[in-house]
């Protein structure tokens, strides 16, 4: 196991920014920290650094218990969002600067930095300055110089943030590769959950300070912990049924709920790829109105208004849709295929997510 | 494009022209001889000396203070901000005569300081103290915008990649800082030697010993020597724009990865 917090938490002044949190990194995995921003994932990543110390609790790596050690100790590879390089240092140099601090032999520095410019597609541009070099390469400087000394892991602080959508389609790809050529321990953070998703060998979700589910993207997806998680990662349909005579009902909606108290309120989610819809009325149970058809590439999302005013969202390919003849404003029929009752989160959602629940993330739609 | 011209000629140029123009009619022997004369020589020795020291000074303690100002919260700091104005502020005349005051046989610190040998008024070191005084804010301000865009990351990065503080501020940070400092340095430095107001008060202005070359020029204009005048400005000025020559390419040269 290479890296391992045990009961984490912390504060500052009076405020809690990460609550006992606990969870372990394999040797060679690349681990994505998510959650939306203030959610505490950037501290704890700057705990494992050596950048924060913890309030309480332990951190190891590589079975040693690294609390007390400094910084400069603790032979972590980090990357800034803003990377951080050397303006008054050339590539070459800015790579280097590791090596030179550990005093390696000049001969080891020269072959060590020829070696990462190699890897990292940056030759022709060793004698650069910073200034002079684009956001994507000056990632990859930052990337190299953090490598540079063979740390045994490489934490990175939203490496995709500060680069163009296109540009972070392509760094997100050749992260993975590289990850899979060096198979480095690698933890990142990000808030964008479709880069966690599609990156990570496992996810780690964080909420205010708390870990919310640790889990595989299949793992998060398919078996969200609570709703936070449901509604973070993907699409997800969420409703507040009550209990009544064996059955939650909300509206004219039911699901079986069995063993359940009369009075009871459940939250129950599914995701918009369990919503059947047909053109034919007297096909499935329940009717609405097609209210708005999103196109999102090969799939389309569906926002369906029911007679109460409900709204739920769907999808269907673009063939389905189609062949079907659906449009804005006609009338459907559909049925909810399956559905999960979901936990409540540990802490309720904070305000400012809220808003972005309006519009939500599309992840979902490609998986 | 008109305006600035006619802006700059109407206050710098033709002044200067006007200036190299007069000089022009001394013969070169003349202009030489009245340009070295013995008093002369030591007014220069103790302007560029002095400004020197001071702006040396100034670079070392205003690069503290920056440094402070910048990294550190403490009650009245906003305070300390502004009272770094001060000296940009305040008549220097009126500065030169509270120096004098203060470091005077029986002034406020001249009190204690003169039985330990320390004589601040009527002495070179008076006007070490005064060019001090008028140059701090140059380095300071000149200082300041860059330590606040530093980045804390750049600092931690060095941190994680295995640099202890003082081989992060030597290698990173000092190397960032260094073209600030050089400019703010020359500033003073060029501020100093033309410096005439807050030094007569406080220098005593005795020949040979404690006379300014700016005011050795008042001392020949009020003798109606004008050629003396003349050449002894015409030494200043040539000073003057070769420090702004060099002050330019440091600029030039911070700017190669200072940008951007």
């Amino acid at each position: 196991m290479s890296i391992e917090l045990k009961n984490i938490s912390k504060k500052f002044g009076e405020v809690a920014a990460v609550n006992n949190v606990n969870f372990s990194v394999n040797d060679g995995e690349l681990v994505g920290l998510l959650g939306p921003s203030g959610g505490g994932k950037t501290t704890v990543l700057r705990m494992i650094a050596g950048l924060e110390l913890p309030t309480e609790g332990d951190i190891f790596i590589r079975g040693e218990r690294v609390n007390d050690l400094s910084v400069q100790k603790r032979n972590i590879g980090f990357v800034f969002q803003s990377y951080a390089l050397f303006k008054s240092m050339s590539v070459a140099k800015n790579i280097a600067f590791g090596l030179t601090i550990k005093k390696w032999k000049k001969a080891d520095i020269e072959a060590r930095v020829a070696e990462l410019i190699q890897l990292f597609g940056l030759s022709g541009l060793e004698k650069r300055f910073p200034h002079q070099l684009s956001g994507g390469q000056r990632q990859r400087v930052a990337i190299a110089r953090a490598l540079a000394p063979k740390p045994s892991v490489l934490l990175l602080d939203e490496p995709f943030g500060a680069v163009d959508a296109k540009i972070r389609q392509e760094l997100r790809e050749w992260l993975v590769t590289l990850h899979h050529e060096l198979n480095v321990t690698t933890i990142f953070v990000t808030h964008d959950q479709e880069e966690a998703m599609e990156v990570s060998n496992r996810i780690v979700i964080f909420s205010k300070g708390n870990l919310e589910q640790i889990g595989t993207p299949r793992e998060v997806y398919e078996q969200p912990a609570n709703e936070f998680v449901a509604r973070f990662v993907g699409v997800m349909n969420v409703l507040e049924a009550t209990v009544g005579g064996g059955v939650a009902r909300i509206n004219e909606i039911e699901f079986p709920a069995t063993g359940q108290e009369d009075g009871a309120r459940l939250r129950i989610g599914f995701r918009p790829y369990a919503v059947q819809v047909s053109n034919d009325l007297s096909l499935l149970p329940y009717r609405a109105v097609l209210r708005h058809t999103f196109f999102l590439g090969i799939l389309l999302r569906l926002e369906m208004e029911l007679p109460s005013g409900l709204i739920i969202r769907s999808r269907m390919t673009k063939e389905d849709y189609a062949q079907q003849g659906l449009e804005d404003g006609r009338e459907v029929s559909f049925q909810i295929k399956n559905y999960r009752v979901l936990a409540s989160d540990s802490a309720t959602l904070a305000p400012e997510l809220e808003s972005k629940y309006q519009q939500p993330p599309t992840m979902g739609e490609n998986i | 494009m008109g305006f600035t011209l006619f802006y700059l000629s109407a206050i710098v140029l033709i002044p200067i022209g006007a200036l190299i123009l007069k000089t022009l009619g001394i013969p070169w022997s003349e202009f030489w001889r009245l340009a070295t004369t013995e008093r002369a020589l030591a007014a220069y020795k103790l302007t560029f000396g002095a400004s020197l020291i001071a702006a040396l000074a100034n670079a070392t303690f205003g690069t503290l203070l920056a440094w402070v100002l910048t990294r550190y919260d403490f009650p009245g700091r906003r305070l300390v901000d502004a009272l770094v104005d001060f000296p940009f502020a305040l008549p220097t005349a009126v500065a030169g005569l509270t120096l004098a005051n203060l470091f005077a046989v029986n002034g406020w610190l001249g009190k204690y300081l003169v039985p330990l040998g320390i004589k601040g008024a009527y002495t070179p070191l008076g006007v070490v103290i005064a060019l001090t005084f008028v140059g701090m804010p140059f380095v300071v301000r000149t200082l300041q915008p860059v330590l606040e865009n530093f980045e804390r990351e750049v600092e931690e990065a060095s941190a994680t990649l295995g640099a202890g503080r003082m081989r992060t501020f030597i290698s990173v940070i000092a190397p960032s800082l260094l073209p600030s400092i050089i400019t703010g340095f020359a500033l003073a430095f060029a501020r100093a030697i033309g410096e005439y107001g807050s030094i007569v008060f406080i220098s005593g202005n005795q020949p040979f010993k404690t006379e300014i070359a700016p005011y050795l020029i008042v001392m020949r204009l009020e003798e109606y020597n004008y050629a003396g005048a003349m050449t002894m400005a015409v030494v200043l000025l040539v000073f003057s724009f070769v420090l702004l020559a060099v002050i330019n390419l440091i600029e030039q040269w911070a700017s190669k990865f200072t940008k951007g």
